[in-house]
């Protein structure tokens, strides 16, 4: 099966387009679908939506609690709410509604975060969300997905809204590689194994997974990389991570998130208990962000291909 | 017809009754609310089916102040909901009747934890009246008839949420919508007006979108008159401020803000049992 584009000729596009192309066929094929978003429906690419399907858009305003009890509320009257709007704010500011209100009442609500990550850019450390990934996987009935770029954007957005129960969706601003091919297979929970490699193992999420890969094709020849694509950090595939350790002995998890709490956590609790393993996690270490362009911003915090190459041959030669 | 004076009373001795076996929880507020939920529920102002409490054209009663809980255990009992014996399980292990109230999607046919009537999950202020909104809104979309009524306390108009639910449900013009708000003067930590003042209430939820009704919620008869004042408005959400006596019923817990977050202790409860009779 083919998994990847050409490398060399990708196409630039964002996540948010992938997510917003995918609302307007779901729209279309599922009349219990709603958007509630605070102010934030052209950003986040939900403006076709809204002309397409006016009395299934519900425009909040400014106000993130408002609609994720409003969309509990849809959720629990037999809609499928998706709550759009940036992660700083949705998950971030509504994280009380989102335990209680969502998650332990179990409601079928699709969140939906936008300008996570450092990516995000000149908007500034306000607006880059480091830290959701954290506090949505602590909350029971919760699934979290982060897909890599645009093409499993949309897979995911379609798969979630099947899925019965609360999600949580990961979505980036800028538009980044667009790597993995429209045919390739995507299933929630299962992580891909997008490159396989015997010496060490990269396991990334997000717009970082290509880094990894060009970062892996650059060490040809050096060192054999694995790259795996963890796109559902919750639940997490235990049995591909496992098995990964098992074959390389060294991991290396790339996130451009907190390093504390998400992916790089995830993947630590599951060997730290299952199969300790010698381990880095590259992510921001502790810090917020600040105003920059996305490929700065990754370069100055180490998280681009040079900086995972330096952290291959950190864990390699140590 | 039932009479309601006496059903109130009934559920009066039912919550002190499962207050005192509980051993916590809140008194003051369920007492206080007992006439306007015997009116929801034996009084006729909303639809439901006790043997099939999730039916789909059911009218909606969502809780948003869940420290009343007892007052809604107590009237789904006695409507039929579930055994009146259960009430004694509250805020026991394995109960299900949590502390603060619980809704559980289970997505498979039959759910045997969930206590049937119960529509949202509540304990957060705030988040039920925007819960009530989506329901509302949910509602207009499919152009159904049911309504929602939202039941909150007056300590909750304090928070901000609160407010972006009343905006958003005149914004839409939820005509089906009915916030409850009881106006019992205490909270926690004190009387309302010194520990955070609300007032002037009525001009601020008429500024806020809603048509506004104010009235004693002691008083059977004028809660049953304002549901009827309120269908003239079938394109407006409603509030209603309910004036009602924390403890009523109660001669030493009336209008006693102590009583918010504390249950009578054997002898108290015994005291409490012998006026309600």
């Amino acid at each position: 099966m083919n998994l990847l584009n050409y490398l060399d000729k990708v196409e630039q596009k964002s996540t948010r387009e992938g997510f917003g192309e995918a609302m307007s066929v779901l729209g279309k094929n599922n009349k219990n679908v709603v958007v509630v978003t605070a102010d934030l429906g052209e950003s986040m690419k939900v403006d076709d939506f809204e002309k397409l399907y006016i009395n299934r858009f519900v425009q909040v305003g400014v106000a993130e609690q408002n609609m994720m009890g409003i969309a509990a509320g849809l959720a629990l009257s037999g809609k499928i709410p998706f709550a759009v709007s940036y992660a700083v704010f949705n998950p971030g500011r509504n994280w009380d509604q989102l335990r209680v209100s969502v998650c332990y009442t179990n409601a079928n609500v699709k969140i939906i975060g936008g300008h996570s990550g450092v990516v995000t850019g000149p908007d500034g450390a306000t607006h880059q969300a480091l830290e959701d990934i954290a506090i949505t996987r602590v909350l029971p009935n919760m699934m979290v997905v982060v897909p890599c770029d645009f093409e499993q954007a949309k897979k995911a957005t379609f798969m979630i809204a099947a899925h019965k129960g609360p999600v949580y969706l990961r979505l980036t601003r800028p538009r980044t590689a667009c790597f993995t091919s429209p045919t390739a297979p995507f299933e929630l929970g299962k992580a891909q194994v997008l490159r396989s490699g015997k010496d060490v193992t990269i396991f990334a999420c997000g717009s970082l997974v290509y880094e990894a890969i060009l970062a892996a094709e650059e060490l040809k020849g050096e060192t054999d990389v694995e790259v795996v694509n963890v796109h559902t950090i919750k639940p997490i595939d235990e049995e591909t991570i496992i098995r990964s350790a098992q074959k390389t002995g060294k991991i290396i998890t790339l996130e451009d998130h907190q390093i504390n709490g998400g992916l790089g956590s995830a993947v630590a609790e599951v060997l730290g208990e299952k199969y300790p393993t010698k381990m880095i996690r590259m992510g921001m270490r502790d810090s917020f962000g600040e105003s920059g362009e996305p490929n700065e911003l990754l370069a100055k915090y180490g998280l681009n291909k040079e900086g995972v190459i330096k952290t291959i041959r950190k864990i390699i030669n140590d | 017809m039932v009479d309601l004076m006496d059903k109130a009373r009934e559920i009066r001795v039912e919550i002190i009754k499962m207050l005192a076996k509980a051993e916590s929880g809140h008194t003051a507020g369920p007492l206080g609310i007992a006439d306007f939920f015997v009116c929801l529920y034996f009084g006729g102002l909303i639809n439901f089916r006790k043997e099939n409490p999730y039916w789909e054209e059911r009218d909606r009663v969502v809780l948003s102040c869940g420290h009343y809980a007892p007052v809604w255990y107590a009237t789904l009992a006695l409507a039929g909901f579930f055994p009146i014996e259960e009430l004694k399980t509250l805020r026991k292990l394995g109960s299900r009747l949590q502390g603060h109230p619980v809704r559980q999607e289970s997505y498979s046919e039959k759910d045997e934890k969930q206590l049937p009537g119960v529509e949202n999950t509540g304990g957060p202020l705030g988040q039920g009246l925007s819960v009530g909104v989506g329901m509302a809104l949910a509602a207009k979309i499919d152009k159904k008839k049911w309504k929602v009524v939202c039941v909150c306390s007056d300590a909750e108009q304090q928070e901000g949420q609160t407010w972006e639910a009343y905006q958003c449900a005149a914004k839409y013009g939820l005509g089906n919508l009915t916030f409850v708000v009881d106006r019992n003067e205490i909270q926690i930590s004190g009387n309302l007006g010194e520990v955070m003042p609300i007032e002037p209430l009525k001009d601020k939820l008429t500024a806020f979108g809603l048509r506004v009704f104010e009235i004693d919620g002691n008083n059977t008869r004028e809660i049953i008159e304002v549901f009827e004042k309120g269908k003239l408005y079938p394109d407006q959400p409603k509030a209603i401020i309910i004036k009602t006596i924390a403890g009523k019923g109660v001669s030493f817990m009336e209008g006693n803000f102590h009583w918010h977050g504390k249950v009578p202790t054997k002898v108290e409860a015994e005291m409490a049992l012998q006026e309600l009779k």
